[in-house]
């Protein structure tokens, strides 16, 4: 087991970045012409750095799946984004922002990445203003801000419940800005199938044009991954239909360590499964909680009798009811973080008091809030949601209360990235969501949008400057080199392997199956008997997966069936490395729930002696993993139990 | 002269063609204005009185040329714009659009042409009558007599009935084109929308209206 | 619920395609309509046949991705969501669904029901940003916002970019998108530097992809899943002829 380097300044956390930034080495106009730059992936992260680098004049490649770089999903964000600027006057700071990020992190995240990350917030919301972002005003027509969960202070700003969006299409104009000035080359419907290393270094990627089916090779003087999360490893989440964990996986492969894949967040505030027909979940605003009572019926009957649609929600008598979260959290009651919320919902419904017609739902109930508001109140705040709510369900929440599921929602673990945000293979870089840095064993709202853009406007141009100025005497390379056609090769084999197998299922059906494992098992609640459980299942269904999987249509055209087959293989691969991390860690942080380390209250329990390190796994054939440690030291911080009671 | 009309932009085009239709518009209540002196039983004193001065009067006739340009532009424009578009979409879909939509703002273009025929019978019955291009047995005091000419027509049923027929669809036509207008020339603010919609309406109906009352004065009443 | 469905095929793009007929049973009425469109995939790959491809990717009507024309309405017979949110208790057992992919010059069909719209990105490379670059900016309150002109660029730039508008528009005007784009700049302080070069650019680029022309019939309105107003289009119109003429 190497010592991992990550390369964190020295001096103070509060002066590293700016001691990076001063002694950091720089490329000159005439060179950055010179410099080939692949960025693969177009959300927050992606495409924000793929602009700011071809400002600064170098020449920038970028992939994305979907057919426009605006389709990304960071599009889906609702929330906010928070920054430390203060315009409230309520108390915030870098250092408050900083601290809050790494308490809600459990403790698992890296100082120094946090820090910065802090540091560069106040300029990512200058920035989306100067592009045009619409952010909430007030009447006097400067910037408004909200409070959001974890924190003490308003510091998220938004635009409406569409944050996210407005941010990706701000970093969509800019990179559009590029594209027409040609500093960056667009290639969308293209998926990476690989990364091309040349001695030690990468070099370039295969990617295949999902229009023709034909594989490319793309060369650059360094890669960004930024691929966004594996939460579709779950099947079900809340992410889109085709985000994807291949990019990720690949470089895994060949060389780049994962970091922390058992932390996964869960959100606790989605709409339920309603059959297995069902493809993907929405979610639904953390901020209902603000106003919304969580209940189950008290009797099993009452629960299943409304599983049969025999009794109402309604019908049920206030002293029939559980109000669950204030009954277990009197302090936080229904406000308490995602994962406590998430967690004690499983635990109701597996106790046999789910509702639905599934079972498993529990009802997000409105009534006591409009009785004291009057229903026009909650109509301005949630009226969006609400019609959202009855356009899927078809009920209308003001009568009858929401029922509500937890969902997959984001992926905290990935690539292990060092301070500069290169993998452990020199000269490929990992950033948002793709990488592990920040969020530590549990993401706060409003972090996520922070993240990306921090990442790709403020970061990285910044250190990969510094790489590539040891690259300038590099010059362009052939892609007729023998690792490119080597890589080509043996990603050519590894889909004519896929389409040679002619089973009788769907890929579907696969994904479904690994699915269910995984939420399962490696859900909310883990064991070391479910896990090694799941490790076993996942190895059965990926054998059964590379015999039985029916992949209609041939390799050289659109086939969409093959491009899922291919993501889906890597999932079979992924969700092992999840369980056998989960496994590893045994405590609960964050996301991350191990149900034998919990305080007599049913809390995370933490083991801050054995486990305050990032586990980032090196790959070693497939179902074989080597775990590597980095050690998390905290100068600045005090390590402590998170408590909501 | 056609490839350097298609080079101006497609909202250039649509901006001409707002301007040239609210030209018309105007037009049309002159001449609105004139043709109800014909129900003025004072034996076509008023009525060739207004006659004599728009065929004789320079500034009318500056107008006149400039009025002939308008019609014309405003239908060469309106069949680029047409034609531009039928090419848009080479391929029809197979189920009819089913969005809604305000009553015939689709057929503008169809609307249009039938006017257009209209525009031509009117031509040969009046305007070819003035220039001489089309004889004619009511001459008074060198001039054609339109008090006279009219009513030969109009007591014709199949012709009023025509003439009554051509100009609902011209009201609608100018139903869409009225508020269409303005929000080509990018007149649209909720204060107001209101008021130029009804006052669109209103002008649709009420023009045709005048137009239709002559025949029905000539067939039904005189 | 029974349905019989009627869908576009066509190979690729230089395949002339034709409509196939085919039955479904067994459809709940709470599946979404992409989701009926997932099994009938399903049953079409364990009959050996080829699955239909359409666009789709976040399934909660914010990607603009997902792009049918359902029964001669883009995005089926809802108002004012996108075809991923629309639900299949919409229809009646029984019913004959018609899914035809977008129809524009502009928006060639690639396969089924599947069309490129790189055409929209071409408009806002032309011109739909802020020349900004990053590390360039000054202290956002610095640049004061009315509230009333923030909600109204909000308004605009909510549109998520599917052609929907297109899709409707008998003329495949894209004046909706564009002026929603426009729109948003033309209300912020930030937008004003570049505005007459701007339209200027967007509007050119626009003709020249091959769009058809607005002939305010306002289809692109009622068919808009993000009910982006027609006062964006006449927003567009006044800072056009502001550009050219003064």
């Amino acid at each position: 087991m190497s010592e991992l380097n990550s390369k964190i300044p020295a001096g103070p956390l509060s002066s590293k970045w700016t001691q990076y930034k001063n002694h950091q080495n720089l490329v000159n106009p005439n060179n950055k012409r010179k410099l080939d730059i692949i960025v693969v992936g177009t959300g927050l992260a992606g495409a924000s750095a793929a602009a700011s680098l071809g400002e600064m004049g170098f020449n920038v490649k970028i992939f994305c799946y979907q057919d426009s770089p605006r389709r990304a999903h960071s599009i889906a964000a609702q929330g906010g984004i928070n920054a430390a600027k203060n315009y409230p006057n309520d108390g915030d700071s870098i250092y408050r922002l900083f601290y809050d990020t790494i308490k809600g992190g459990d403790y698992r995240a890296r100082e120094a990445n946090v820090y910065r990350l802090a540091e560069v917030s106040n300029a990512i919301i200058d920035q989306c203003v100067a592009q045009g972002v619409p952010f909430a005003r007030e009447y006097g027509g400067s910037l408004e801000n909200r409070s959001f969960g974890g924190a003490q202070v308003s510091r998220t700003f938004f635009a409406r419940g569409q944050t996210g969006q407005q941010l990706l299409l701000g970093a969509y104009s800019a990179l559009s800005r590029q594209i027409k000035l040609g500093t960056v080359k667009m290639f969308n419907r293209h998926e990476m199938m690989d990364v091309v290393i040349v001695e030690g270094k990468a070099r370039g990627i295969i990617a295949r044009d999902l229009i023709s089916g034909k594989l490319e090779r793309h060369f650059g003087h360094a890669v960004v991954v930024a691929s966004g999360g594996y939460a579709n490893v779950f099947y079900l989440s809340t992410n889109a239909m085709g985000s994807n964990a291949s990019a990720i996986w690949q470089i895994f492969k060949k060389g780049a360590f994962f970091a922390n894949p058992c932390f996964t967040q869960i959100h606790p505030t989605c709409i339920p499964v309603h059959g297995d027909y069902q493809s993907k979940l929405t979610l639904m605003s953390e901020s209902l909680r603000n106003d919304g009572r969580i209940w189950v019926p008290k009797k099993k009957e009452d629960a299943e009798a409304n599983r049969h649609g025999k009794l109402k929600a309604n019908d049920i008598p206030e002293d029939a009811r559980d109000y669950f979260l204030e009954r277990r959290y009197p302090a936080f009651g229904n406000l308490v973080p995602r994962d406590v919320a998430s967690r004690a919902a499983k635990e109701r419904c597996d106790a046999g008091y789910g509702v639905g017609e599934t079972g498993l739902a529990v009802f997000l109930d409105f009534k006591e809030s409009i009785g004291r508001l009057g229903r026009h109140v909650i109509e301005e705040r949630y009226g969006n949601l609400f019609q959202m709510y009855e356009k899927i369900v078809d009920e209308n929440p003001y009568e009858n209360p929401m029922m509500i599921y937890p969902a997959v929602h984001y992926t905290m673990g990935g690539i292990w990235v060092d301070y500069e945000l290169m993998t452990s293979i020199t000269g490929l870089f990992a950033a948002g969501e793709a990488n592990f840095s920040d969020h530590g064993a549990n993401r706060l709202g409003a972090s996520a949008l922070m993240q990306g853009l921090a990442d790709g406007y403020f970061v990285l141009p910044y250190t990969l400057q510094n790489y590539l100025a040891g690259e300038i005497k590099v010059p362009r390379m052939s892609t007729g080199k023998a690792e490119f056609v080597e890589a080509q090769k043996n990603v050519q084999l590894r889909l004519e392997k896929l389409m040679a197998i002619k089973g009788k299922h769907t890929v579907d059906h696969f994904h479904k199956e690994l699915g269910k494992i995984m939420w399962e098992n490696v859900g909310m609640g883990r064991t070391e008997a479910r896990l090694k459980k799941a490790i076993e299942l996942i190895r059965k269904l990926r054998a059964e997966f590379w015999k039985e999987v029916k992949i209609p249509g041939t390799l050289n055209e659109l086939n969409v069936e093959l491009e899922k087959a291919n993501r889906v293989a890597d999932f079979m691969e992924m969700g092992e490395l999840i369980a056998l991390d989960a496994l590893n860690r045994n405590e609960s942080c964050g996301g991350h729930f191990r149900e034998e380390y919990q305080t007599d209250e049913g809390e995370c329990l933490r083991n801050d002696q054995d486990y305050k390190y990032v586990a980032a796994w090196e790959y070693k054939g497939e179902g074989n993993f080597q775990l590597h440690k980095e050690s998390l030291v905290y100068e600045e911080t005090e390590v402590k139990q998170r408590v909501y009671k | 002269m056609n490839s350097s009309f298609l080079r101006f932009s497609s909202i250039t085009k649509k901006i001409w063609m707002a301007f040239l239709g609210i030209f018309l518009m105007i037009f049309l209540v002159i001449h609105l204005g004139i043709n109800l002196c014909l129900l003025r039983g004072d034996g076509g004193a008023w009525f060739n009185a207004a006659a004599h001065f728009m065929g004789t009067n320079y500034i009318v006739k500056v107008f006149e040329v400039v009025l002939f340009a308008g019609f014309i532009f405003h239908i060469l424009i309106g069949i680029i714009l047409q034609i531009q578009n039928w090419m848009a979409r080479p391929i029809r879909y197979k189920v009819n659009n089913k969005t809604y939509t305000p009553f015939l703002s689709k057929y503008m273009i169809y609307t249009g042409g039938i006017v257009l025929v209209f525009l031509i019978i009117h031509f040969m019955n009046f305007y070819f009558i003035k220039l001489g291009w089309v004889s004619n047995p009511h001459i008074s005091n060198g001039e054609p007599d339109f008090y006279l000419i009219a009513p030969e027509l109009f007591i014709q049923p199949f012709y009023s009935f025509l003439y009554i027929v051509l100009f609902i669809i011209l009201g609608f036509h100018l139903n869409h084109a009225f508020q269409a207008a303005w929000q080509t020339l990018g007149v649209n603010h909720p204060q107001y929308n209101n008021c130029i919609h009804w006052f669109g309406t209103l002008y649709a109906i009420l023009i045709p209206l005048g137009f239709i009352i002559i025949p029905i004065f000539f067939l039904f009443i005189r | 619920m029974k349905l019989t469905l009627k869908i576009w095929r066509q190979k690729d793009a230089k395949s002339t395609g034709k409509f196939v007929t085919y039955s479904l049973d067994n459809i709940s009425p709470n599946c979404s309509f992409l989701e009926m469109l997932d099994i009938f995939n399903e049953q079409q790959i364990s009959q050996d046949k080829d699955p239909v491809v359409f666009d789709h990717d976040c399934r909660e009507g914010i990607c603009g991705m997902c792009s049918l024309y359902i029964n001669g309405r883009p995005h089926g017979p809802d108002d004012a969501v996108t075809a991923c949110q629309l639900h299949m208790r919409k229809f009646s057992d029984g019913d004959t669904i018609t899914i035809e992919p977008w129809r524009a010059k502009p928006f060639p069909v690639i396969k089924d029901l599947m069309v490129d719209r790189t055409a929209f990105d071409k408009i806002i490379q032309e011109g739909g940003y802020i020349s900004v670059n990053t590390g360039g900016a000054a202290e956002a309150n610095n640049i004061l916002v009315s509230k009333v002109n923030a909600e109204l660029a909000m308004d605009a730039a909510a549109c998520i970019g599917c052609g929907a508008c297109v899709a409707a528009c008998k003329n495949a005007s894209a004046m909706l998108f564009v002026s929603a784009k426009i729109s948003q700049f033309a209300l912020l302080p930030q937008g004003q530097i570049e505005a007459k070069e701007r339209v200027k650019k967007m509007v050119k680029t626009m003709d020249e992809l091959g769009f058809g022309n607005c002939t305010n019939t306002y289809a692109c309105e009622a068919e808009c899943p993000k009910l982006i107003s027609r006062s964006n289009i006449a927003r567009l119109n006044r800072e056009f002829m502001c550009a050219k003429v003064i």
